[in-house]
């Protein structure tokens, strides 16, 4: 066969073959070589960004002309079974396309981040594998031309965010946090692969093409029935797929994995909630949105079961993560809700029919939470280098023990925000990014990427409201909490971190000491009058690498935006919207645009910056100090505050509701089934060998043994007395010829008688 | 006439002490003395047996002398054996040459 490995039918298939093949290359061969397998992963990740491009860019020239439901793609057969033939292959269509424009780049920059973040780590080539084989295996999800390698690509990142959440296994917290992830994702799972075999029973294939993009086949699995949920299969199989997301995309109530999931190393923090992952639970959702609304006419107010279910989880899941974002004081673990409430934005969107907004704000969100992330990678380690400088000037401070195993209300002190403080004079780059990272999740009006995507969502759920459809009414006042909430959370984590005086030692010799940063570091600091502070130019270069994602980023987090602004809005829609008319012809029927309405657009920036400026108020305004409480934390009162520490009991609840009983039955089980039923049988099986054994053993050493070795012996025995016979004394010879002579002459005469 | 019954107690004795000298003498050369008398017990059997049983052919003779012949090339044979072992072990005593044991 004649493949020109360059068309965009087998491009996708370079694309992810890269960051795999760098993988098996780290694993086999450069695992003693820390910079080679850094090289190597970020080669093989950036060789896949090119292609991306490049098949992005022929995507583009050809979406007028030849793609509309007409996709690009190959595929090779997989398997016969039995009436039909699975047959795996790629499939390029502009949502993968829009995909492939955020993926690879994220990944790239998270890569070289990496690098940096990781300096000096034992289990540095090892880290570089994983995050190579999790970037190949999001690029094999998003390129996937059917479901099941899809789902392939879906467990193979659940493994893949299990070994990197539990990255660090020497700490309890970590690996436990890697169980509860895998387990948590892995009860969704079971139940989206039930979907998935239901699918494959009803339809006869997994193919998007054949499923998706096929009225028949839709309208067929309309048709088939079932007894539970909603009566037909689509609903059913819809609703197992929900389902998957929710555990993937840590929506309620799956969600308590995700704010562990910040034991890993914060560069997996970034890859889980930005360019894998999460993403690959709502990217599902979104190509699976034909599916999950078959039957539906939501234009009027007419929903689908899924689609109810998403519009239910996801609003939740927005508030509920938003409302205990606030009450949080670990500087990962506040983004953590915020990205379990922003991915509730898109679940919910979906779940009311907005898919180019969820699509939209998936992309957008990407960006500016992976630096977010990122950054916040910084200012921890910031903190710790300013913890050990502290300690080199003598300064002590008693920081509590970190306890044994996971729990919901600790916070490690180079993560807390309250010890933090003025960092702002300490780490300019970060301090400012992280701002315009911050800006965009609270969705800062106007110039800011967030805010384009989530007035999107929003103005999409406005427009529903004033259809007079419940459930629309249900998620845009769930929405515009959470989007005041979020606006607000960041404001706190913002000004706590950053700005007044440094509450701690440890803040106060924060840095990190990038040449760039010394640079801007001795403007301010002769300004503002703060000690220099020593480096090494290890650091330097580690930070360097830190840095650069996070300006790159930033530049996405403010102009990601642009490019799906409302045709009719002044000035900025004059680009007329090209993510519309980009991905819209991916699904069947194209989604129709809204008409622009103000009074959205004008509650969306209301509600922004509201929310930021109470933020501002209650933390901007007068910085805390470090003997002051959090004005949160007592406007909420000590309960509430508790409540959100823990999580509100969550955690708890399935440990001592889930995990404690499971516990128990195992405990009995092991007792009741191993220990006694099998181990008796076992130990029956033991003896009956054992005698057996012993009764052959004998056997073997008495008859075998005795037989054997006897003839031997006997032999040697006899060898031994005739080589006494053989003296060498001719004399004793004819001694015995002539005895031989007389006995046989004797035998001969009685003979002859 | 003698008869034959003499002649063959008288080689018997001969025989006798020579298998007697061979077996208990040490001195190699008293062994091939010993020999020497054996073999004299067999022509006194050959002779006499001859001169009784079958005296009209030569046989007998013929097989007596052939012995003495022998018998001769065997003493100069293991006289120098026996010489040759005297230079090499300075002994001629039998149980001290056991070179052929091995």
């Amino acid at each position: 066969m004649d493949i020109n490995w360059f068309s965009a039918d087998y491009l996708p298939w370079l694309i992810l073959f890269f960051p795999l093949l760098s993988f098996l290359i780290i694993v086999l061969f450069t695992t003693h070589n820390k910079t080679l397998s850094g090289l190597v992963a970020l080669g093989g990740i950036g060789l896949s960004w090119v292609l991306s491009m490049i098949e992005f860019v022929k995507v583009v020239w050809a979406s007028d002309a030849e793609l509309g439901h007409e996709v690009f793609g190959s595929s090779f057969k997989w398997l016969d079974v039995g009436l039909t033939t699975v047959r795996m292959g790629v499939l390029v269509d502009p949502l993968t396309a829009y995909m492939l424009l955020m993926v690879p780049l994220a990944c790239v920059l998270i890569f070289v981040y990496s690098m940096g973040y990781l300096r000096g780590d034992p289990y540095y080539s090892r880290f570089f594998a994983y995050l190579s084989l999790f970037a190949g295996a999001m690029l094999t999800l998003v390129l996937a031309d059917n479901l099941l390698l899809l789902f392939i690509g879906w467990e193979v990142m659940g493994f893949c965010s299990y070994s990197l959440i539990g990255f660090w296994f020497q700490k309890k917290s970590a690996y436990e946090a890697g169980v509860k992830a895998f387990m948590t994702t892995r009860v969704a799972d079971v139940l989206m692969l039930v979907g998935i075999g239901y699918l494959f029973a009803v339809a006869g294939t997994l193919n998007f093409r054949e499923i998706l993009y096929n009225e028949e086949a839709l309208h067929h699995l309309l048709e088939v029935s079932t007894p539970i949920i909603g009566g037909s299969a689509a609903a059913l199989i819809g609703v197992l797929l929900v389902i998957g997301t929710i555990g993937k995309s840590a929506q309620f109530p799956l969600h308590v994995w995700l704010p562990d999931a910040m034991e890993g190393p914060t560069p997996v923090s970034a890859m889980i909630h930005a360019a894998a992952m999460v993403s690959a639970g709502v990217y599902m959702v979104i190509r699976m949105f034909p599916l999950l609304s078959a039957g539906a006419d939501f234009h009027h107010g007419d929903f689908s079961t899924p689609m109810v279910l998403m519009a239910l989880v996801g609003g939740t899941t927005a508030l509920g993560a938003s409302i205990l974002a606030v009450g949080q004081n670990d500087i990962k673990r506040i983004l953590a809700y915020s990205t379990i409430s922003q991915l509730g934005f898109m679940v919910a969107a979906l779940g009311i029919g907005a898919w180019v907004a969820a699509a939209f704000h998936l992309i957008n969100h990407a960006f500016f939470k992976a630096l977010l992330f990122m950054a916040s990678g910084v200012v921890i380690h910031a903190m710790e280098h300013g913890e050990h400088h502290a300690h080199e000037l003598g300064a002590h401070e008693h920081l509590p023990d970190p306890p044994d195993g996971l729990q919901a209300d600790y916070v490690a002190p180079a993560n807390d925000v309250r010890r933090m403080g003025g960092l702002l004079d300490r780490i300019p780059v970060t301090a400012i990014t992280m701002a315009i990272g911050g800006l965009s999740l609270a969705g800062f009006p106007l110039l800011t990427a967030g805010f384009w995507s989530k007035d999107e969502i929003i103005a999409d759920a406005w427009h529903g409201t004033t259809e007079g459809f419940p459930l629309a009414l249900f998620v845009l006042v769930m929405l515009v909490l959470a989007a005041f909430l979020t606006a607000f959370y960041t404001a706190r984590m913002w000004f706590l971190a950053f700005w007044g005086a440094p509450r701690t030692e440890s803040a106060r010799y924060a840095g990190i000491g990038s040449f760039r940063n010394r640079w801007v570091h001795s403007r301010w600091a002769a300004a503002r009058r703060l000690e220099d502070e020593a480096v090494s130019p290890q650091d330097s270069t580690s930070f360097r690498l830190m840095e650069l994602p996070l300006i790159v980023l930033a530049f996405f987090a403010i102009f990601a935006g642009f490019i799906g602004v409302h045709e009719d809005f002044p000035l900025f829609g004059l680009l007329n919207n090209p993510l519309h008319h980009f991905i819209a012809p991916t699904l069947l029927e194209e989604p129709r645009t809204l008409a622009l309405d103000g009074l959205p657009v004008l509650v969306s920036i209301l509600i922004a910056l509201g929310g930021l400026t109470l933020g501002w108020w209650l933390y901007g305004q007068r910085a805390l100090a470090a003997e002051d409480d959090d004005p949160t934390e007592q406007a909420l009162g000590p309960g509430l505050w508790t409540a959100l520490q823990n999580r509100f009991y969550f955690d708890a609840f399935y440990r001592r509701y889930m995990v404690q009983p499971v516990e128990r039955f195992a405990v009995v089980m092991v007792q009741a089934v191993d220990k006694e039923t099998i181990d008796g049988i076992l130990d029956i099986f033991a003896e009956i060998a054992t005698v057996t054994g012993e009764f052959f053993k004998r056997f073997n050493s008495v008859v075998i043994d005795g037989v054997g070795d006897g003839i031997p012996r006997a032999i040697a025995r006899g060898a031994r007395e005739f080589r006494e016979i053989q003296s060498g004394r001719i004399q004793q010879y004819l001694l015995y010829v002539v005895i031989a002579l007389l006995v046989i002459s004797t035998l001969l005469l009685y003979q002859a008688r | 006439m003698v008869p034959l019954w003499m002649f063959l107690v008288v080689s018997a004795a001969l025989f006798s002490t020579g298998l007697y000298g061979v077996l208990a003498r040490r001195n190699a050369i008293a062994i091939l003395m010993s020999i020497e008398l054996m073999l004299n017990a067999a022509l006194i059997n050959i002779v006499a047996f001859w001169r009784y049983q079958a005296p009209e052919n030569v046989g007998g003779q013929v097989f007596a002398a052939f012995v003495f012949v022998v018998a001769a090339a065997e003493t100069a044979v293991g006289l120098a054996l026996i010489i040759l072992i005297y230079r090499r072990h300075q002994s001629v005593i039998a149980e001290d040459v056991n070179v052929l044991k091995w």
